[in-house]
């Protein structure tokens, strides 16, 4: 196989610019999910919008962003809701009433993507789970001189000017709201009784997952944004015991997963002789985990051999 | 229900100004799921010397702490904080929760950790900067764990990891402090550094209400004790209040042998 610039420019790279801007914005929004305990709210958040995309859709006519977005946002609203009356009302662990929530909400999207024609145009279930990172095309550029025009620029696929917007937002706001975030993650009734509203701010940590999820899920698919949740903040949980850092290595975690593995997906198959490339948000999911995997056999202080290591050097020399 | 005097701490020196009691909680009552865990609980804390919150398990002190904190919520009753409404006076109060309430395993510093009381002067959107750090530090070094300041807090032992819940609660620099539970399941070095710094904060005239779980020790550290259980059994000082009669009360007649033998060395 042979690869021309052209081909690079117009399919691999707004895929890999979308890939790698969806893996960030989830990626370092996981990272206090999951200190919070709670990876599963990316889950169920990223599946409970569904049937707000579709009913933003329908009500737009069209695949419009700021309309699905909105629908998202409030499907995450009445999901949200929704949880806290199971869980009060129903006397029901926090974790057992997501669980029902996000599925029958899931499933409502799908039965209204189903019934009301959106399917035909542009959204489907596949979609849905898989993304459609192969088919973001970028037809503008005539070469690697060309990007140094900001016209080019202008014409970039929707679904990556989404990402790259809502990542920006979600970065201005944990550089702004670091302090606040830190505290609610580690001490949610110190943050309270200091004047740092802890529903406040989880309410607002809702929202920034939500909008993540929606970008990421238009380009990636659910799949992919439920691991990238959780894997690049874990992966970059075993390498480090500071926050700050935790969270920039959770955007390399998340870059090297993208790149990787679009580039595995897309090229990998032809390496070994195969005919086509594989579906890349599933490749970049199965990398994510890889690197959690390694990370969890070889960082230094908390990976399953150094430890090993470290206790048979102890029963060595004493 | 309640036989026993409940000489009003107001009583023992001269009326407190409004503005000048440190706590003035009247009709609180919390439940839990519909299940009332305290009832129409008033309490008036004395200026001067530590308090003790002292009852049985499930008495309702730590609930008392945090419904007062307004982290639990009141199905009725007034909170009152120096006189004024406790909800407008969040910069006064201190507050050191029950060390199990955290993830330790969380990646921060005991330096972070410190920090963290220095959040409220610091204010929304600003960032924590050097001089909060050195500050942080002084904190640690107060509490004797200044040279740990750089350690995650998962590798502190319990007592430690008290010891920079102590320092934080320090570092908010408050006027009336709500600790839980500070002395359970600590070493001897810790419960020394503990006993200093109410000593200390006593000295700078600031309040300490303190849920104690150790009835032998409570006379050594309190001057004050509030007994609690569902509802005020009594208050007031220690000397006429933590008596064997008002104890058998708030813990219903058991542990009766145990308890006269540490009323007696009271």
């Amino acid at each position: 196989m042979i690869l021309t610039v052209e081909d690079f420019l117009h399919i691999d790279l707004p895929a890999l610019m979308a890939a790698v801007l969806a893996a960030v914005s989830c990626g370092l929004l996981g990272n206090f999910l999951v200190l919070r305990r709670q990876a599963l709210i990316g889950d169920a958040i990223s599946h409970l919008v569904l049937p707000g995309i579709v009913v933003g859709f329908l009500i737009a006519g069209e695949v419009l962003t700021v309309a699905m977005m909105a629908g998202a946002l409030g499907a995450a609203l009445v999901g949200v809701l929704l949880i806290e009356a199971i869980r009060r009302l129903g006397g029901i662990e926090s974790g057992a009433a997501m669980g029902v929530v996000f599925t029958v909400m899931f499933a409502a999207g799908v039965v209204l993507l189903e019934q009301t024609g959106s399917a035909a145009v542009h959204l489907d279930v596949e979609h849905a789970l898989y993304g459609a990172l192969e088919t973001t095309l970028w037809l503008t550029p005539t070469g690697w001189e060309s990007l140094a025009d900001p016209a080019v620029w202008a014409t970039l696929p929707r679904e990556v000017t989404t990402l790259a917007a809502v990542t920006a937002i979600v970065v201005a706001a944990i550089v702004l709201f670091y302090k606040e975030l830190k505290i609610v993650a580690f001490d949610p009734d110190l943050a309270t009784s200091l004047g740092f509203s802890a529903r406040t701010v989880s309410a607002g940590l809702v929202v920034l997952v939500a909008m993540a999820a929606v970008a990421a899920f238009d380009a990636v698919g659910s799949i992919l944004v439920i691991a990238m949740f959780i894997c690049p903040a874990s992966t970059a949980r075993m390498l480090t015991d500071r926050l700050s850092r935790q969270l920039l290595l959770s955007v390399l975690a998340a870059t090297l997963a993208g790149i990787g593995g679009y580039v595995l997906a897309a090229f990998g198959p032809f390496w070994f002789g195969g005919e086509n490339s594989l579906n890349a948000a599933g490749m970049i999911a199965v990398v994510a985990g890889a690197l959690q995997t390694l990370a969890m056999l070889l960082a230094p202080r908390y990976g399953v051999l150094p430890r090993m290591f470290r206790r048979w050097r102890i029963r060595a020399t004493g | 229900m309640l036989t026993t005097p409940q000489p009003s701490a107001t009583t023992a020196a001269a009326p407190l100004a409004e503005a000048d009691r440190p706590l003035s909680v009247r009709g609180l009552t919390v439940a839990y799921h519909h299940k009332p865990v305290l009832w129409d609980v008033d309490y008036s804390a004395p200026a001067g010397g530590p308090i003790a919150i002292v009852g049985p398990n499930g008495a309702g002190k730590s609930t008392f702490i945090r419904a007062v904190l307004g982290l639990v919520p009141r199905l009725s009753g007034e909170v009152r904080v120096f006189g004024r409404p406790v909800e407008r006076q969040r910069r006064a109060i201190g507050y050191v929760p029950q060390r199990s309430s955290v993830d330790w395993d969380f990646p921060a510093s005991a330096l972070d950790v410190v920090a963290m009381g220095l959040y409220g002067r610091i204010g929304w959107l600003r960032p924590v900067r050097n001089r909060h750090r050195e500050q942080a530090l002084a904190h640690l070094d107060q509490v004797g764990m200044a040279e740990f300041a750089g350690r995650q807090i998962g590798q502190l032992s319990g007592g430690q990891q008290q010891r920079v819940f102590l320092a934080r609660a320090l570092a908010q620099d408050a006027r009336l402090y709500f600790m839980d539970e500070p002395f359970a399941g600590v070493d001897a070095a810790t419960e020394r550094a503990i006993a200093k710094v109410l000593a200390e904060l006593d000295r700078q005239g600031r309040t300490v209400v303190c849920v104690h779980h150790d009835l032998q020790t409570a006379p050594d550290y309190f001057r004050h004790v509030l007994l609690l259980n569902g509802r005020v059994v009594a208050a007031g000082p220690m000397e006429t209040t933590f008596t064997v009669a008002n104890l058998q009360v708030a813990y219903g007649g058991l542990l009766a042998a145990e308890l006269a033998a540490t009323a007696a060395t009271a």
